[in-house]
């Protein structure tokens, strides 16, 4: 089983959409998958029409009195299955933060019997440094880190590779990507080709700012569904591409450069 | 996501040769599981799915050996064929245990366990099948279409799946009825079970009785169990002894007959094992009860019932030969098994010329005569009610005369065993329990099945004894003959020759081993305990 953390310490920089994109490919590809919605907001889970609610809330997943696999519900896709977000997630801080031993690892001890079922897991993280994210950290084998194109995106993903450098042990491969470029903005086009090049960890494919990702929402469904021949379903099935042949990769090092 | 095809199916279907559809359904224009899909529609949104799994065309083969080794362990094992490609499926109670994929599967050829792929399939029901072969045992081309059913949010609750298939074999079609079943979506259980329950209450729709294997089966005439290596006669107490006596022939008969083609065409090894059985055994019932037949008609056919039997041995000692081989070879100490390779090219070669001469003779007049003119014979016995030659004798007098003869008969020549005793008197001991067994099993019908089974069960320990000894010595003898013969075609290497000598000693081990076991066998089947079982099996007719 191989667990993607879709995750930037921004909100609104496209993980909600790179996750759901991406792990729709991933299940059309044949792939046992399942999409993690961590975000209280339930983003996911309203593209998947899916209602935001898991019976027992996050305190009965983290304390174990519900396994994940009971809230587990299946998507319209084959292969794709989704663990909703539920609006108590916005305290799983604290709840994860009551965890006798090794908070910091809870969520990967609560994904680990999954590993029979599922070939990949997505997860969408909210927007935010803490212990949720740090849980995601250690339990993600790729941290797909969404990047809008200005110099403060960039300065980010230093500070969180040097953070995830600092682990001790297994470490997640951290893979940026380009999200929301606009080609008709000069910074977006320098700063994209630049990192790309330089940067060993940044994928070479950028997802375009495009008005069909925002249908998305009024479609309910990956734009990979329902415009599977469109430029950003191009894209993402590029990115997706060039991130599956990463997995031969070993797992656990922080590939991006300094 | 679940798909569960057991589930509903539509009135209609069982048209035979896909031909022209049932009187009164010409005017039917509409689909009949769209009636279904109305009510559905009703409480669900509904959506066609294309290129759902498991929709589209597929080819179904099932698949069962030649005596049901599968269904009577109740396994359900299907070649599938679809656009995403092929198949093999292990269910039990329509429920998956196991799939692989295969390529280049020719269904409709007979393939042996040990040729099949390495895959879970294989793995599951390897020891089970072999060393039979899988055979096609019915055919089903089927169209599936899914709906989805949809909540409110327009998202996927259930999905209705409809199977139209139409089952085919040797030419034969049969249009089945439609079939329909909800498979859930993970997470709404709940959805499901409404939508099954809307389903179960929609017009022409009921339950379907069986799955689509049995209905196939039935549908083209067949039945899962309709073969049996077994004494199957359907006789009675108080049926005259000669009308008893024609019936089990008939059915040796029968099976004898079921097993020529499967033996023609070397399908496996099994085919000419139990037409040698239904042979040994109507030389049984010729020899031990052949009297109560009128005029001298058993004795007129023990000849050639001995010579049908003499025609298989030669293939049949070789494919024990062959069959044991690798076991054999994994016995090697000293020797390895690449040294023994020669030893099974040539039992191979053998076995090629000796299942060619086979052949000659189970397709000879002779052959045919004597099945032909036998059955008639038989047919008229049984036909006209005869009573036996001796007045007035029942089937279970005769069960009992012979029955108690041939235990008597076992238990003397057994318990005049010694330690001393020549390796010829456990031989004929043997032959011996053979008939005695035979004769327990051409009476089944009229014992009581607990008494019988313990019976049969400690006679069957000291019959396994006695063939492992006697199996050894003659294996034994033949390994020597065999390694004659090899020398004189000059095929036998030294190293091939020494590890057939090694084989040889674990062989003479193996029937000392039997031989110390002969002495607690037999004391359970014909000591103080087994002749009061005996009595009791028996008894059962006095009163």
């Amino acid at each position: 089983m191989r667990i993607y953390a879709t995750y930037n310490i921004k909100g609104g920089v496209g993980k909600t959409t790179a996750a759901v994109n991406l792990a729709h490919l991933s299940a059309a590809d044949g792939y046992r998958t399942l999409l993690w919605d961590l975000d209280p907001q339930g983003a996911a889970s309203f593209l998947f029409r899916i209602k935001p609610r898991v019976k027992g809330g996050g305190k009965a997943l983290i304390r174990g009195t519900k396994a994940l696999d009971d809230a587990i519900k299946g998507t319209d896709f084959e292969n794709l299955d989704l663990l909703p977000a539920d609006f108590t997630y916005r305290n799983m801080d604290l709840l994860l933060g009551d965890a006798n031993k090794k908070p910091t690892r809870k969520l990967a001890q609560l994904l680990r019997p999954l590993a029979a079922e599922y070939d990949h897991v997505f997860l969408d993280c909210p927007p935010s440094i803490s212990l949720v994210s740090e849980n995601v950290m250690h339990a993600a084998d790729v941290l797909l880190v969404p990047l809008i194109p200005t110099t403060l995106s960039v300065r980010t993903l230093d500070q969180l590779t040097e953070f995830v450098g600092d682990f001790t042990g297994r470490r997640p491969q951290i893979r940026a990507f380009f999200s929301m470029v606009d080609r008709r903005k000069r910074l977006h086009q320098d700063i994209t080709a630049k990192l790309s090049a330089e940067r060993s960890g940044v994928a070479a494919t950028p997802i375009p700012a495009l008005s069909l990702i925002e249908r998305m929402s009024v479609e309910r469904a990956p734009v990979t569904a329902f415009a599977p021949r469109s430029q950003a379903a191009r894209a993402f099935r590029a990115l997706w591409a060039e991130l599956n042949s990463d997995d031969e990769k070993p797992a656990g090092t922080a590939a991006a450069g300094s | 996501m679940t798909f569960d095809l057991r589930g509903f199916e539509l009135d209609g279907g069982g048209e035979a040769n896909g031909g022209t559809p049932a009187a009164g359904s010409q005017t039917e224009t509409r689909d009949p599981a769209s009636a279904a899909l109305d009510v559905l529609a009703q409480s669900f949104g509904v959506a066609t799915e294309r290129g759902a799994p498991g929709s589209g065309n597929r080819q179904r083969t099932w698949l069962d050996t030649f005596d049901w080794r599968l269904n009577r362990a109740g396994l359900v094992l299907e070649y599938e064929r679809t656009e995403r490609g092929s198949r093999l499926l292990l269910s039990r109670d329509d429920l998956p245990l196991a799939e692989q994929p295969v390529t280049g599967w020719q269904p409709r050829r007979p393939r042996l366990a040990e040729n099949l792929p390495a895959g879970p399939v294989r793995d599951q029901i390897f020891k089970l099948v072999s060393p039979r072969a899988l055979l096609p045992v019915a055919w089903a081309a089927s169209t599936v279409s899914t709906t989805r059913l949809l909540n409110a949010d327009g998202k996927t609750v259930a999905r209705l799946i409809v199977d139209r298939s139409t089952a085919s074999r040797d030419g034969v079609s049969v249009q089945l009825p439609p079939r329909l079943a909800i498979a859930e979506v993970r997470g709404y259980p709940g959805q499901a079970r409404r939508a099954a329950r809307l389903l179960a209450d929609a017009p022409g729709v009921s339950p379907a009785p069986q799955s689509t294997f049995l209905e196939a089966l039935h549908a083209l005439g067949r039945h899962p169990n309709d073969y049996s290596g077994g004494v199957i006669a359907d006789i009675t107490a108080q049926m005259p002894a000669s009308v008893a006596v024609a019936t089990l022939l008939l059915g040796l008969l029968d099976t004898l007959e079921q097993n020529v083609d499967g033996t023609l065409r070397d399908i496996d090894t099994e085919f000419l094992h139990d037409l040698r059985v239904a042979v040994r055994r109507t030389r049984s019932a010729i020899k031990l009860l052949g009297d109560v037949l009128p005029g001298g008609l058993a004795a007129s056919y023990a000849a050639e019932f001995k010579w049908l039997g003499d025609l298989t041995t030669p293939t049949r000692d070789l494919d024990v030969h062959l069959l044991g081989y690798d076991a054999m070879a994994g016995q090697l100490v000293a020797a390895s098994p690449a040294d023994l390779e020669p030893f099974r090219v040539f039992l191979t070669r053998r076995r090629a010329r000796e299942v060619r001469r086979l052949a000659a003779g189970l397709r000879s007049a002779r052959f045919r005569a004597i099945t032909d003119h036998w059955r008639k014979a038989l047919v008229e016995v049984r036909d006209a009610g005869r009573p036996a030659r001796r007045r007035g004798v029942t089937a279970a007098d005769l069960a009992v005369a012979t029955t108690d003869r041939m235990f008597r008969r076992v238990a003397a020549q057994g318990g005049a065993i010694s330690a001393a005793s020549a390796p010829d008197a456990l031989h004929d001991l043997r032959k011996r329990c053979k008939e005695l067994r035979y004769v327990l099993e051409f009476f089944a019908p009229l014992h009581d099945p607990v008494t019988y089974r313990k019976v049969i069960g400690d006679l069957k320990q000291l019959q396994d004894c006695l063939g492992a000894f006697q199996d050894s010595q003659v294996q034994q003898e033949e390994i020597h003959a065999l390694a004659d013969a090899m020398l004189a075609e000059r095929a036998a290497p030294a190293a091939t020759l020494l590890a057939m000598g090694e084989i040889a000693a674990v062989l003479a081990l193996s029937q000392a081993g039997a031989r110390a076991d002969f002495a607690e066998r037999f004391t359970r089947f014909a000591g103080p305990a087994g002749q009061q079982r005996f009595r009791a099996l028996l008894d059962r007719f006095a009163q």
